[in-house]
């Protein structure tokens, strides 16, 4: 069992919560992932900030521009994993990022990086499996989930390929478009969920645009995990480096939800 | 008509997988899309189906006849195509008087300035939006620099009844305002990108949020030789005209090919469709012109010169960015070179050893646009003013009998506001 499966269950949804990294600095983010863990989140995403975010809408954007403005590096994403999993030991870390800051020093070097500061998992936006030779394989040798995503464009003959070499957990997209901004119909998130689980073991865990505690109960009827990142990104904007309390709050209230939707 | 009318396929058999020649320079890229290490898909999972259908049916009108005959009808009657190809009698002797004896070479001018909306990008525009047609999409997307793209976008939509929205950062639209006019009145939707740099680079990024929301109907004309997948092959397919043309052109009037190629490069689109019909010709060198703003020790745009290898904007290729692979903002006079990346062919090229590039800083640029101006009548944009500055600098290496040829890849009305306020003077 690795922690990413352990922390799937039976009777409930995982709630994955998503912050970006040296967000509105590296030295806040220790103390907001711990709210998220005291709040009720089962497994953390730690965003790596980019100066190029193509796949986020204006929240995260926002987010990766203070923390690099911040000055935040990879060293101290690394370092803030490092010491959450020390903090944390059971608790399941992924980081979640784009390209180029993933692989500038090689993807060996990167996947001995996530070994080294106990990362569980990496879902990287712009690597679709036609590239995933670029940092896939450095990951699985390693034993470093790769974290596919799938979306409502992924039609029935390309989801197997998707599928092929996946680990950790399937992050179903429920919105053609960027993160944060509208919420998919559930009619067509129990569609698609119904559809993915008939092609993988792995939990499925659905996310964009989830924000009330309300759509993440009916998401967390159907799906194996509840992703939220945009809105708790948010509350880290309005109350800066007094986000922690917020921060817990708010993720309890969804935690509670998902808690009590089954 | 001057064209050859051969289906796409044809023109590019050396592309077909059964045709390919090991020793060739232009059968690049692969089946994945790569040029050696560089190129690639590099998108969202969302987006990755959509680019796998452009790719089916770019092969599909490669083999089609009626595709590259509308093509080469918007070219010829549309376009105005050919476009001449150009002697500069004068500037040649302005360079001999300052070349060695027996030195300085003859420049001749591919004029794709004379092109409709004043530059290359059209060609690639006319190319996109039939396969935009073929796809059954309905609305247009498009990134834009100095403007040029934009208009050449804008303007291919009016032609074809179909919406379009321009996406334009907001440090350009303030350098370049003549052409964002003339967007609006070709009917398109300008919309200011004030996140990062504001230029290039964060316009493509709203493009592409753009059409990762809109997959369903939205057809994304990229403007260069760069994005995932099949974009460098078919933008450098469409732009080839440029090469073919002038090679044809050359021949008849010389006898003779050049020996050297000069193009300026921001994504290289303009380049490599000078470059690519020559590659397999071992005598004809090529030099590839990236801006150097203000200096390649300063702030730049020489991403080959500065830059490393990583991924950006669906594709790997050379970039400049920091030891954590954070881009870094670009600079360059020339809002149309002024991107931090290239593109993949070019990178690939560089590597191979097959083109050499070089740089050129914006003040020799402005030197050589106005030296185009007062040596042969012709206001050049700042593009190929950094090209021009390039020529003149390799004339004086080469013998009498020796030929240069370089593109002239738009027009510099729409720089005028920035030239003369980088001259100090008031308009």
């Amino acid at each position: 069992m690795t922690r990413l499966s352990q922390s799937f269950q039976t009777d409930r949804a995982a709630l994955v919560a998503f912050v970006t990294g040296g967000d509105p600095t590296a030295a806040n983010t220790g103390a907001i992932l711990d709210a998220l863990v005291e709040g009720g989140a089962d497994i953390i995403e730690l965003g790596m900030p980019f100066t190029d975010p193509m796949a986020d809408g204006p929240a995260i954007q926002a987010a990766n521009i203070r923390s690099l403005s911040a000055g935040t590096k990879t060293a101290d994403i690394l370092n803030i994993a490092s010491a959450f999993r020390e903090r944390h030991p059971t608790v399941p870390l992924v980081l979640m990022g784009y390209a180029n800051p993933m692989t500038i020093r090689g993807a060996d070097w990167f996947a001995e990086a996530c070994v080294d500061a106990g990362v569980d998992g990496v879902i990287c936006v712009d690597i679709p499996v036609e590239e995933d030779d670029s940092l896939g394989d450095a990951l699985r040798a390693k034993d470093v989930a790769v974290i596919r995503l799938a979306t409502p464009t992924t039609d029935t003959e390309r989801l197997p390929e998707i599928l092929n070499n996946a680990s950790g957990f399937l992050y179903y997209v429920s919105v053609a478009g960027i993160t944060g901004l509208q919420q998919a119909a559930q009619a067509s998130i129990e569609e698609a969920v119904a559809r993915l689980k008939a092609g993988t073991d792995l939990p499925v865990a659905v996310g964009f645009g989830v924000r009330t505690p309300e759509q993440a109960a009916d998401i967390a009827r159907v799906a194996d995990g509840v992703v939220v990142g945009s809105a708790i990104v948010e509350i880290i904007a309005e109350h800066g480096a007094d986000a922690a309390p917020h921060v817990k709050d708010y993720v309890k209230s969804l935690s509670d939800a998902i808690r009590s939707a089954r | 008509m001057w064209t050859e009318s051969l289906p796409f396929a044809k023109r590019f058999a050396h592309m077909t997988k059964h045709d390919k020649l090991s020793n060739s320079f232009r059968n690049q890229p692969d089946e994945r899309g790569h040029f050696g290490q560089f190129g690639g898909r590099y998108v969202a999972e969302t987006l990755m189906p959509l680019i796998l259908d452009l790719e089916k049916h770019y092969r599909a009108a490669q083999a089609d006849p009626a595709f590259a005959e509308e093509f080469d009808d918007l070219l010829e009657h549309y376009v105005g195509r050919p476009s001449p190809l150009y002697f500069a009698e004068r500037l040649t002797e302005h360079v001999r008087k300052e070349a060695p004896e027996g030195k300085g070479a003859q420049i001749w001018f591919k004029r794709d300035e004379l092109n409709h909306t004043g530059a290359h990008k059209i060609n690639n525009c006319i190319g996109q939006i039939l396969l935009a047609k073929r796809m059954g999409k309905t609305r247009i997307i498009a990134e834009t620099g100095a403007g040029q793209h934009g208009v050449a976008t804008a303007t291919v939509c009016a032609r074809f009844g179909l919406p379009c929205v321009i996406y334009m950062g907001a440090t350009d639209i303030e350098r370049q305002k003549p052409n964002i006019f003339r967007m609006r009145l070709l009917g398109a939707e300008v919309v200011p990108v004030t996140s990062g740099s504001a230029t290039l680079k964060d316009a493509m990024n709203d493009a592409l949020r753009d059409w990762v929301a809109n997959v369903h109907d939205t057809f994304y004309i990229i403007g260069t030789a760069a994005g995932p997948h099949p974009y460098p092959e078919l933008v450098r397919d469409f732009q080839s005209v440029i090469g073919r043309e002038a090679r044809e052109q050359l021949l008849e009037r010389t006898g003779r090919l050049p020996d050297l190629l000069v193009a300026a490069i921001g994504g290289g689109s303009n380049a490599i469709g000078l470059f690519h019909p020559f590659l397999d010709d071992p005598d004809v060198e090529m030099l590839g012109i990236e801006a150097a703003g203000h200096g390649l020790e300063k702030e730049h745009a020489a991403s080959l010169a500065g830059g490393k290898p990583g991924i950006l904007h669906g594709n790997k290729t050379y970039l400049l960015q920091d030891e954590d692979g954070q881009i870094d903002e670009a600079h360059s006079i020339s809002a149309g070179l002024d991107y931090p990346g290239i593109g993949p062919e070019h990178s690939w090229l560089k590597e191979s050893g097959r083109v050499r590039y070089d740089s050129v800083t914006d003040t020799e640029a402005l030197e050589a646009f106005q030296l185009l101006c007062g040596t042969e009548g012709i206001i050049p944009a700042l593009e190929p003013s950094h090209a021009i500055a390039a020529v003149a600098r390799e004339a004086v290496k080469l013998d009498k009998d020796q030929i240069i040829l370089a593109n002239l890849c738009g027009r510099g009305d729409k720089d005028i506001f920035t030239v003369a306020e980088a001259l100090g003077t008031e308009i």
